[in-house]
């Protein structure tokens, strides 16, 4: 069974999307992602300023087993990415909702938000 | 996965937390905890592997010196009881069957020990190979477990669990040995480049010897590994694998396996004439290990381009070192270009490939041989 935090949001690609007070958005892959990849060692992430559209590839994960697209739950523009996890991918699997967290946005439309699914669609996904 | 094959151990696996997949048609676990720490522990400490699924072939019979050196391309005649060799068994094309290892328990008495997802295939060939010959081949796969214990401390987990002076087991050498009050052929080999044992024993007994070791072993570093790991421990050791380094289309000389051809052993083997004319042309595409600087995994398949972007081989192996840290592998290339720059191409950044005479890491393996 894999953790799905409450006051997540998550797309049906597996990341999984926090507001922050100042209007931002961090993103990362779920518990149920890091599990199925297995040991993670390499995240590609993009550059800040970068601008994404909803669905847009924004980076890859790559594990022992298999390489993965990251795909921006909602549109914005980078305004973080999590550069920690050049030298330490494995943070991704250790913490994925904390300091595996990859790229913070700055969404287009807040309430773009609002179609992504909550933790209990999420967990019938993946349960 | 019903469907597929167990080995004793598979019940011991689920209980340690194995994440079990399918691997040649058998349940198999291919890590426990991570596939990068248990290629780390095997390096520093020691890791314990379930190899029960390979196969194991008794040979006996007054011909068994001459069928065997008909059979695989090394010399068979150098063995003495107690002593293992490594050798491919090839096609007369020159392409491979399968490698595996030959061991001598006495006079025309000699135990094989080949590929999982070779089983049926090598016996078939075997079986029609020794036509003619005064053999009797009995395939005890069934009958056998395999556990592999391997790295800086395993000689000594084993040692705490057996009166066999295990000292005097020298590398690619094996002994009968209770290991545990479990009978076994304990045979000082591995894939992994760490010192190490392998103990064949009957499969009935692998549950209680798997535990003997893990209990003996935990407090000294060991850790269960699975096939993740076994995969990543042998690529940067420099050890071939059936289907990726070798295969009915790679020949020992293109794998640069050309120690393991002995032309000179007296007699013919099979392959030995396509073997002998390949050594005289050259091969025309040659296994090249490589390293890239970088952490992206170039995996099995990638194209090997040339520096005018022309594809000239494929990669056939490809993982992370967690030693190096950087990504490694092998790729079999046109010969000719092999002594020019190669790259490959990872979602549109080109890395140039670094060759490597392996192995990529110094190996530890038993020195005393």
């Amino acid at each position: 069974m894999s953790t799905i935090p409450g006051e997540l949001r998550y797309a049906k690609s597996h990341e999984w999307l926090r507001p922050e007070s100042d209007g931002t958005v961090t993103i990362g892959i779920t518990d149920y992602a890091q599990n199925s990849l297995g040991d993670i060692t390499y995240v590609q992430v993009p550059k800040v300023g970068a601008a994404l559209k909803a669905g847009d590839t924004f980076g890859v994960v790559e594990s022992v087993k298999a390489a993965s697209d990251l795909y921006a739950p909602v549109a914005g523009t980078v305004t973080a990415v999590n550069s920690a996890l050049d030298s330490a991918p494995e943070t991704v699997n250790r913490s994925p909702y904390g300091d595996g967290w990859m790229i913070r946005l700055k969404p287009a439309d807040a309430a773009s938000l609002g179609a992504l699914l909550d933790a209990d669609a999420y967990g019938k996904l993946v349960g | 996965m019903s469907e597929l094959k167990r080995t004793p151990l598979r019940d011991f696996h689920a209980a340690h937390g194995a994440r079990l997949v399918d691997f040649a048609g058998w349940e198999m676990p291919v890590q426990y905890r991570s596939i990068l720490e248990e290629h780390k522990a095997v390096r520093r400490t020691a890791g314990l592997f379930d190899v029960s699924h390979m196969g194991e072939v008794e040979v006996r019979g007054p011909d068994a010196v001459k069928f065997l050196n008909h059979l695989v391309t090394n010399d068979v005649a150098k063995l003495f009881p107690g002593r293992v060799l490594y050798s491919p068994m090839c096609y007369p094309g020159g392409g491979v069957v399968d490698d595996l290892l030959v061991y001598m328990r006495g006079a025309d008495d000699y135990f094989l020990c080949i590929n999982a997802g070779n089983i049926d295939k090598d016996v078939a060939w075997m079986r029609e190979q020794a036509a003619g010959f005064a053999v009797e081949l009995v395939d005890r796969s069934a009958d056998y477990a395999l556990l592999a214990i391997q790295g800086p401390r395993a000689a000594e987990i084993v040692q705490s669990l057996t009166g066999a002076k295990l000292g005097l087991v020298k590398y690619y050498h094996f002994t009968e040995a209770t290991v545990a009050g479990v009978h076994c052929l304990a045979s000082r080999t591995g894939y992994t480049g760490e010192d190490g044992f392998e103990l064949y024993h009957a499969a009935s007994e692998a549950p209680a010897l798997a535990q003997a070791l893990l209990e003996a072993g935990a407090p000294r570093g060991l850790e269960l590994a699975g096939l993740g790991s076994r995969d990543s421990l042998r690529l940067e050791a420099g050890y071939p694998l059936y289907g990726h380094e070798i295969s009915a289309e790679i020949s020992p000389l293109a794998a640069g396996l050309g120690w393991t051809v002995k032309f000179d052993k007296g007699g013919d083997f099979v392959g030995r004439e396509a073997l002998w004319a390949e050594k005289q042309t050259g091969s025309r595409e040659r296994i090249v290990y490589f390293k890239t600087g970088d952490r992206r995994i170039v995996r099995a398949d990638t194209p090997v381009l040339a520096t005018d972007g022309t594809a000239v081989g494929r990669v056939v192996s490809g993982t992370l070192s967690p030693i190096l840290n950087e990504a490694i592998g092998a790729a079999l290339v046109a010969a000719s270009s092999a002594a020019h720059p190669l790259a490959v191409d990872i979602r549109g950044t080109k890395l140039n490939l670094h060759l490597v005479k392996p192995p990529f890491v110094e190996l530890k393996k038993s020195s005393s041989a």
